[in-house]
């Protein structure tokens, strides 16, 4: 293990994080905020409880999994499209460093950053409602694989995008309709059947599901279930990355 | 002297078929200085990324230190240093940060003070909480050397280091990467300078359309190709030769009052006396005499466009 590398490009990319660190913050807490005016006033004043939760507490997994997503996404796939672009990947791949080694740096950094942000969404909701967290342990847990998992998605993307509107077309296209339709601001028990047969293709419905579990011990989909799904996409994430490796695809001429 | 570097029959056809190696062998002494020539296009640069690991070869093998570069490249890699040809740098990124992370990237523990001394060794100390964009177009090149020499490496490789930079910065150029040789650095460079390559290289290696066509000590090679001609100022015009002087690759001028004689420097015999002594037996009088020599470019000229 080259453990001086990892060190160095995580420093460097901390460092990075830290240049754009206020529009990093101001993004999250700003969207938290007004996601709770909007619709913890004007829905919850309608919707009062889901599953004996209030609506206003019910919201807090889906947003901060919302921010955990995007950012994991647009944290891990900038950090690797940068070099390419400006070139200085050529470093990092005449370097004694292999692509395990890596992935553990720039995904790692990536990851930390989203943590970050996502418990400051949550200490943001806190300031609005009152958050009680039946298992604060696996909230943990779930927030780490997530952020894993999507920066490692986010490392995908940055290696397959050619330009920068490439690098905003997947976290734009897929992900935020996904974790719109994923039920973060509704119980998918409130869909009508077919709609929540259809429901269940979407990835980001387990995560959200499993996030509010640990945090009121409800939710739509067995705990297991969602556990198992979020291990499946880390393992398909973690062989494309292998794959891209393997072949030097968009690395190596 | 033992190889430091080795390579043998590479082969490199980048995707879309276009053959940029041909069946390459070659071998860099240890602590050599190698110049590495070849018109645009000749495959200079994919060798060297090859053997840096930025490009994956088609066919042949390469060793850096009895490290082959691909199964054993940990070890073969922290030896080598590079400065691309292109000017890459992270333009947002402080000069300091930027030479902490390429020293990191090879392995080699944080020194702050050989950093330091590098960075003043290439006189952009006083730049170094300066982010990269700020720096003029000559102190980028240096950050890019700063950045090849920030883990200490034995090899270093040098694509094009003084294009499109003024002269005494190449003079600097010069300066460090012989002050680098004599550290017991191994250096291999580019250049469309052939002068560059007269003034430092020990070593020459022409490479045209993928393939390297010759490799050859340079001084040794400035004698066997490089070309002497001597020119005769007559105190008479002649009309013709006389037959005495056939015997000598010689040219009368149209209006008879110059004599040119072309040879090639070999070391052993020496044409020039004999042709005085002719020259003297024919009752020929000299009046004034010059000499021109062939430079590395001119032989460089006279290789590409012979064959190709
Ligand atoms: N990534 C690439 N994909 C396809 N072809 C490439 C690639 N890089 C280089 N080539 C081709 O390979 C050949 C050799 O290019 P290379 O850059 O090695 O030449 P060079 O000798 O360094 O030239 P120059 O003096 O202009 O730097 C050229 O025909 C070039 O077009
Ligand atoms: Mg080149």
């Amino acid at each position: 293990m080259n453990f001086q590398a990892i060190r160095a490009i995580w420093i460097y990319e901390m460092a990075r994080m830290r240049r754009t660190m206020l529009q990093s913050i101001v993004s999250p807490v700003l969207s938290t905020a007004l996601y709770f005016v909007v619709f913890g006033s004007a829905i919850g004043s309608r919707i009062s409880h889901v599953g004996g939760v209030s609506y206003g507490a019910f919201i807090v997994p889906g947003l901060i999994m919302l921010n955990l997503l995007t950012q994991s996404i647009s944290n891990a796939s900038f950090g690797i499209y940068f070099p390419r672009f400006v070139g200085t990947i050529y470093e990092i791949l005449s370097a004694p460093i292999s692509a395990v080694e890596i992935v553990i740096a720039y995904v790692g950094a990536a990851a930390a950053k989203s943590i970050f942000l996502g418990l400051l969404t949550l200490a943001t909701a806190a300031v609005f409602i009152n958050i009680n967290i039946l298992h604060p342990l696996w909230m943990l847990a779930f927030l780490l694989l997530t952020s894993v998992t999507f920066s490692l998605f986010g490392f995908v993307i940055g290696i397959w995008a050619d330009s920068f509107e490439k690098l905003q077309l997947i976290p734009l296209l897929i992900v935020t309709p996904l974790t719109f339709l994923g039920g973060s601001f509704y119980s998918i028990d409130m869909l009508p059947p077919f709609w929540r047969n259809v429901t269940l293709i979407n990835p980001v419905v387990y995560l959200i599901s499993g996030f509010r579990w640990s945090f009121y011990g409800l939710s739509d989909i067995n705990v297991g279930i969602s556990l198992s799904m979020t291990l499946l996409f880390l393992a398909l994430c973690l062989g494309i990355v292998a794959w891209i490796f393997k072949t030097g695809y968009r690395l190596k001429t | 002297m033992s190889p430091i570097i080795s390579v043998s029959h590479l082969s490199k056809t980048y995707a879309g078929g276009r053959v940029a190696l041909k069946d390459v062998s070659l071998e860099i002494n240890k602590g050599e200085i190698f110049a590495l020539l070849g018109p645009n296009g000749a495959g200079k640069t994919t060798l060297i990324s090859i053997i840096c690991g930025i490009v994956t070869p088609t066919a042949g093998q390469i060793s850096a230190a009895g490290h082959d570069i691909i199964r054993d490249y940990r070890a073969a890699r922290a030896m080598i240093g590079l400065v691309p040809q292109e000017l890459t740098i992270d333009f947002f990124e402080s000069v300091f940060a930027t030479v902490k992370l390429s020293r990191g990237l090879f392995g080699k523990k944080p020194d702050d003070a050989y950093l330091e001394s590098l960075l003043r060794d290439l006189a952009l100390w006083d730049r170094k909480d300066s982010q990269a964009r700020t720096l003029s177009g000559g102190m980028k090149r240096r950050l890019m050397i700063a950045k090849a020499l920030s883990h200490e490496p034995n090899i270093l490789f040098l694509d094009e280091p003084t294009a499109g930079v003024d002269v005494e910065l190449r003079r600097g150029m010069w300066d460090l990467v012989r002050k680098l040789r004599a550290a017991g650095t191994t250096i291999i460079l580019t250049t469309h300078y052939l002068e560059e390559a007269e003034e430092m290289a020990d070593r020459v290696g022409v490479i045209r359309q993928g393939e390297l066509i010759l490799v050859e000590d340079k001084k040794r090679l400035m004698q066997q190709l490089g070309k002497k001609k001597l020119t005769l100022a007559l105190s008479a015009p002649l009309a013709a030769l006389p037959a005495s002087l056939h015997a000598f690759a010689l040219s009368l001028s149209d209006d008879g009052s110059e004599l040119t004689y072309t040879y090639a420097e070999d070391g052993g015999t020496a044409p020039v006396a004999a042709l005085l002594e002719s020259l003297n037996a024919a009752g020929i009088g000299i009046a004034d005499l010059r000499t021109e020599q062939s430079s590395l470019e001119d032989i460089f000229v006279g290789l590409i466009g012979k064959s190709s």
